[in-house]
């Protein structure tokens, strides 16, 4: 479905402030993989979705989604493929415009836009019905301005924005880090409800490594650009927290996790 | 008397430049980009009329030309803006500028009158026998309601939703695989071909064109759009949004009306204009400050402090 080979990205090359944020990055994912991403803060996470995403051009390698280079490919074409909800709940909505509105740009998504009118009748009965599901009772809200929404809510109607036309790939970048833990329990419920559902090939980004354990049937770790632990099936689901730690430890040779991954059991 | 005729006058203006307004509030308000093209694209709305109808051309006919040309220059802003990545204000201001010397060779001259020619103005008044006035009024008005309903229809359609959404968060709009520039440009052309048919038809309601009338042109469409938003608040529907950029058109004229009548010098007009701008854009900046002075509360956290301990509150 999705395969990333010998990606490499350096941000600011020539100067003081350069990063090799990817280097030589290798990622193969079957159809309805779910794979949870962990590592430490600036190992690269958010750098290998946006790369995906096309939000910066990559140094070199090539990407692959469903079978198209989408390498060089600009950000706006490839998020006909792409469905992403970010850590920010204020970046994947439009504050200015109602609910319906929001959810009628993205049930466009990958489609030509024209004259025709912005949200039709059935549209809007669509969307009643899948705002349901999100259980927040916005099917009674549609014609609100999103800026109204608390940030919960905004995540969650960004999750259902992203898969509204199904996508081949859904990006998540650490999209519960943002919220109180209830709602981000509730946001990330939401999230492998409609996974599961859709049958969705999902990169989710946590900073959670309980979470990252539990959900998805794979998980990764990266550290300094580079995948430096891959683990799947069985021997994913009988992973401890201590033993992820101790593997982070190993990997990235002797250095330790850095505090938030603790503290964020 | 005279002061009557005057805001019969200023009510007509009002209506003519409002269209200018409504082009300055595409991009101001829903494309979030503050374009200085304005002021060029209104002298070239005016004096690429001016120069059609001189040539000949039917005054209806050099209107709609007039609005081609604005889109164009629009569309010059656009790309300046997306394409070669000027910030938007830069940008705005180069066409402005290009423009002035643009302007000159398509009349020729700094100014042309419409004396000896027919002009939609001229032409209504002798088919009904009605006043200038009213019929600057009525032309106006017949324009502001087509263009609003088109304005109203447009921004609800697939295009124009993105490119309100495109003011509102580029991310977003990227994300769900919409060209953001293209919607920029898109927004500048259609903003500056309004500015320019408010040029075209200011420009015929007067009688002349000159290169420097659009001078200032953005400062009275932010004082329109300021003006309605006081009057109507801001949480309004779209429609009303853009008939109160009109209204505030109108009252802006109506106040620059009295105070001339009041004995203002004419000269200082444009300098009256800036510091009611600036002081309509400051107002609420400051209100917003004193409200959160004053909502300030030293005592709170005691007060919660206290009610943990049982003490009740303050």
């Amino acid at each position: 479905m999705l395969k990333i080979s010998h990606v490499s990205k350096t941000f600011n090359p020539g100067t003081v402030n350069e990063k090799q944020a990817l280097q030589d990055l290798n990622l193969h994912l079957e159809p309805e993989d779910f794979v949870t991403v962990i590592g430490g803060n600036g190992a690269g996470k958010s750098t290998m979705l946006n790369m995906i995403a096309g939000v910066y051009p990559i140094d070199c390698g090539t990407i692959y989604l469903d079978g198209i280079n989408i390498s060089r490919q600009p950000e706006h074409k490839r998020a006909a493929l792409l469905g992403r909800v970010f850590q920010d709940p204020m970046m994947g909505t439009a504050a200015n415009m109602q609910i319906e509105e929001n959810l009628a740009l993205a049930h466009r998504r990958g489609r030509r836009r024209g004259l025709k009118w912005g949200v039709t009748k059935e549209e809007k009965e669509v969307f009643h019905e899948e705002l349901k599901r999100l259980g927040l009772g916005l099917e009674d809200r549609m014609t609100v301005k999103v800026g109204l929404l608390s940030g919960g809510q905004r995540q969650a109607l960004t999750l259902l924005m992203a898969t509204l036309q199904k996508p081949k790939l859904l990006l998540l970048d650490e999209h519960t880090a943002a919220l109180d833990p209830r709602t981000a329990k509730k946001v990330l419920s939401l999230t492998e409800e409609m996974i599961e559902e859709e049958k969705l090939t999902a990169l989710m980004v946590t900073h959670n490594m309980k979470d990252a354990i539990r959900l998805g049937n794979r998980l990764i770790m990266m550290h300094e650009g580079r995948i430096i632990y891959d683990v799947r099936g069985e021997e994913k689901k009988n992973l401890t927290v201590e033993e992820l730690l101790r593997k982070f430890e190993d990997a990235s040779g002797g250095e330790f996790a850095n505090d938030r991954m603790i503290l964020s059991e | 008397m005279g002061i009557l005729l005057a805001i019969q006058g200023a009510v007509s203006q009002g209506i003519l430049w409002g269209i200018m307004a409504l082009g300055v509030y595409l991009t101001y308000r829903i494309l979030d980009v503050a374009d200085l093209t304005v002021d060029g694209s209104f002298a070239l709305g005016g004096c690429t009329c001016a120069a059609l109808i001189t040539a000949g051309m039917n005054p209806y006919l050099a209107v709609l030309i007039s609005v081609l040309a604005g889109m164009a220059a629009g569309y010059v802003t656009g790309i300046l803006h997306t394409k070669c990545e000027i910030p938007a204000i830069l940008a705005g201001i180069l066409t402005q500028i290009g423009l002035y010397s643009i302007n000159l060779r398509i009349m020729g001259r700094s100014n042309t009158p419409l004396l000896k020619v027919p002009t939609i103005f001229k032409g209504l008044t002798e088919l009904t026998g009605i006043s200038q006035n009213w019929i600057s009024m009525i032309v106006g008005a017949v324009f502001t309601v087509i263009l609003v309903i088109f304005l109203y229809w447009f921004f609800g359609t697939e295009i124009g939703s993105a490119i309100r959404a495109t003011g509102n968060n580029e991310n977003m709009v990227r994300s769900l695989g919409m060209n953001t520039k293209t919607h920029k440009v898109m927004g500048l052309a259609i903003s500056n071909g309004l500015v320019a048919l408010s040029g075209a038809l200011v420009t015929q309601s007067q009688g002349y064109a000159d290169v420097k009338q659009g001078t200032g042109a953005i400062v009275i469409g932010l004082a329109s759009i300021i003006i309605g938003e006081v009057l109507f608040g801001k949480k309004k529907s779209f429609g009303t949004k853009l008939i109160s950029v009109i209204v505030g058109s109108i009252i802006y004229r109506i106040i620059v009306a009295v105070v001339l009548q009041m004995g203002l010098n004419t000269d200082d007009l444009k300098l009256l204009t800036a510091i009611l701008v600036a002081a309509a854009l400051t107002v609420p900046v400051l209100l917003d400050k004193r409200r959160q002075a004053a909502s300030y509360d030293p005592m709170t956290g005691h007060a919660a402090a206290d009610k943990e301990n049982g003490k009740g509150g303050k």
